[in-house]
């Protein structure tokens, strides 16, 4: 038995260039795509070439602090589903521990290195201040998403750090909502809340290094440009903005 | 030679599409090695350093290996005078909380997690088990006097302890009711491992918040000593310690550093920024990072990794292939 889709309404059914009916082409479904593919087609999405200036160490962290957060979320994953007292009685559950522990160290490392190093390359230039900024709330994000995973070890530690912690805290008001004595909502936020909300972020900072591209060298030159440009370069100059070299 | 172009040109290189030499480059080989690499790097730590994880304080540790300490906290408890008793909010009305001229927030939201300290450190406990006679006469005798009369009793009795150095040989005769008999039940219900169970439960069956286990402990010497021996005090960089010689939260150095410096930290505890650190540091670090997070608007700021050129090292191959040119 063939299943027939019904006829489009003769007045939908004028021809658009790329085949589809000029009801099609006013599709929310289909302007989305649109913009999407525009903005980011799939060889700026997942490119193949970067800017020959793209060769230094220095790359390499934001990619690691990716990697890190990966092992964080599958650790935590593990963790989450065996109950925060597992690590107590179980030495799988330590090791695990272990693992989630040391995969927080290391992204932390990661990403404080490429904060820095985006930080020396000026990397907000050429309307890339969005991305230093989602960059900026991911890092803000992990430090509270690491500091409520502290407060639920259910140990000793914890327990100090919950004590210290409220008098700050309730100091400016916050403590009203936010109770670091409070098991049951730190474990909701360490394991539910904050680990999407740096998901989301850290996603939208890719996309948004993927649609502008990665920021040039300070000063750099580009061979398109000539000696007619240098004028105008120059009169137009913000104070982060370079100063192109003259040419020979 | 002039360049000709359909559009005009953003006078902005950065903001412009790269024109000049590019590279191979495979993002998901570099992906997919990165996460090998970290996945191998954290098992061989796990296994190496493994992770802390010392032990949870008890009550029943407590009034065992302190019963002097738990005992005269059990009396500061009762005589409204110990620092959960004094707090303010959000946990009662005892106190104003810290304030910043008229910027009070502490006061802003009220009371949103109630602690009545005598009654729920000493008195719901003691009543919740089948106590002793003399005990059960205390907790009568309690009951049935006037509250000026229940706070001069444990007020009484609580100077007189603490002008005795905490020793209860050496304390003063007096009038303090059945404030030493509630003490002394409550330390042996504690040193048996029953208080544990029944602050846990606080007379339901499911229970997440932990806030009067944790505001009771602090008032002792118990967790403060452990603490100390531990190394994480606040004075001592303590926010960003661990227990043991493991990392900790290495990221909170600039919070903690504010903690260091004696204008937060002097001996005097009345000094208006001692007494005020939590929130005058709070605020600190707010700014410094909405400061971060603004970075790229802020003239001058902005400007730094122009005039200190580590960039020169990070994209020197480019800027060597530039000299050549």
């Amino acid at each position: 038995m063939t299943t027939t889709h019904p006829a489009p309404d003769v007045a939908d059914s004028s021809d658009t260039p790329d085949g589809g009916t000029i009801a099609d082409s006013t599709m929310w479904t289909s302007r989305l795509r649109r913009a999407w593919m525009s903005k980011l087609p799939p060889e700026k999405l997942l490119p193949d070439r970067q800017p020959a200036y793209v060769a230094s160490w220095i790359y390499v962290f934001g990619v690691l602090t990716l990697a890190a957060f990966l092992v964080v979320i599958v650790t935590g994953l593990v963790l989450a589903f065996a109950g925060p007292a597992w690590y107590h009685t179980s030495w799988l559950g330590h090791f695990t521990n272990s693992l989630h522990f040391w995969s927080v160290q290391l992204f932390f490392v990661f990403m404080v290195i490429h904060l820095w190093g985006k930080f020396w390359m000026a990397a907000w230039r050429g309307r890339r201040a969005m991305t230093w900024i989602t960059g900026v709330v991911a890092f803000l994000a992990s430090i509270g998403t690491a500091f409520t995973g502290y407060l639920v070890q259910t140990n000793f530690d914890s327990q100090w750090i919950s004590f210290e912690a409220k008098d700050g805290l309730n100091a400016v008001g916050i403590g009203a909502f936010f109770n670091v004595t409070d098991l049951g909502q730190m474990l909701l936020l360490h394991a539910c809340l904050l680990p999407l909300v740096v998901g989301v972020i850290a996603v939208w900072h890719v996309l948004l290094v993927r649609l502008r591209g990665v920021v040039p060298p300070i000063d750099a030159v580009d061979p398109a440009d000539r000696a007619d440009v240098r004028t105008d370069l120059l009169a137009a100059r913000p104070d982060d903005t370079p100063v192109p070299e003259a040419r020979p | 030679m002039t360049t000709v172009t359909d559009k005009p040109r953003s006078t902005d290189i950065a903001a412009r599409d790269w024109k000049g030499p590019w590279r191979r480059y495979d993002i998901v080989k570099e992906g997919v090695i990165a996460v090998v690499v970290v996945s191998i790097l954290t098992v061989l730590l796990a296994g190496l350093f493994s992770s802390p994880d010392e032990p949870q304080l008890t009550f029943q540790g407590w009034a065992t290996s302190a019963p002097d300490n738990f005992y005269a906290t059990a009396v500061q408890e009762l005589a409204g005078t110990s620092e959960s008793a004094g707090y303010g909010p959000p946990y009662n009305t005892a106190a104003d909380g810290v304030s910043i001229g008229p910027i009070a927030p502490q006061q802003w939201f009220g009371v949103t997690h109630p602690v009545d300290a005598a009654n729920d450190f000493v008195l719901t406990p003691l009543r919740s088990q089948q106590q002793s006679a003399d005990v059960t006469d205390a907790l009568a005798t309690w009951d049935g006097a006037a509250a000026d009369q229940q706070t001069s009793w444990a007020t009484d009795y609580d100077t007189a302890l603490t002008d005795a150095g905490g020793d209860l040989k050496q304390i003063a005769p007096g009038d303090y009711g059945p404030v030493p008999v509630l003490a002394q039940g409550l330390t042996d219900m504690a040193a048996a491992g029953a208080l544990d169970g029944i602050l846990i439960s606080q007379g339901g069956f499911y229970q997440t918040d932990f806030t009067k286990q944790i505001l009771f402990l602090g008032d002792g010497s118990y967790l403060d000593d452990a603490a100390t021996a531990a190394h994480l005090q606040g004075n001592t960089w303590g926010m960003m310690n661990e227990t043991g010689s493991y990392p900790g939260q290495a990221w909170l150095w600039l919070y903690s550093f504010w903690y260091q410096i004696p204008t937060f930290n002097s001996d005097n505890p009345d000094d208006y920024l001692t007494s005020h650190a939590d929130a005058v540091i709070f605020y600190i670090m707010a700014l410094l990072s909405l400061i971060l997070l603004l970075l790229p608007f802020i003239p001058g700021l902005r400007s730094i990794p122009r005039w200190i050129p580590i960039h020169r090292l990070i994209w020197r191959d480019y800027y060597r292939s530039q000299h050549r040119t």
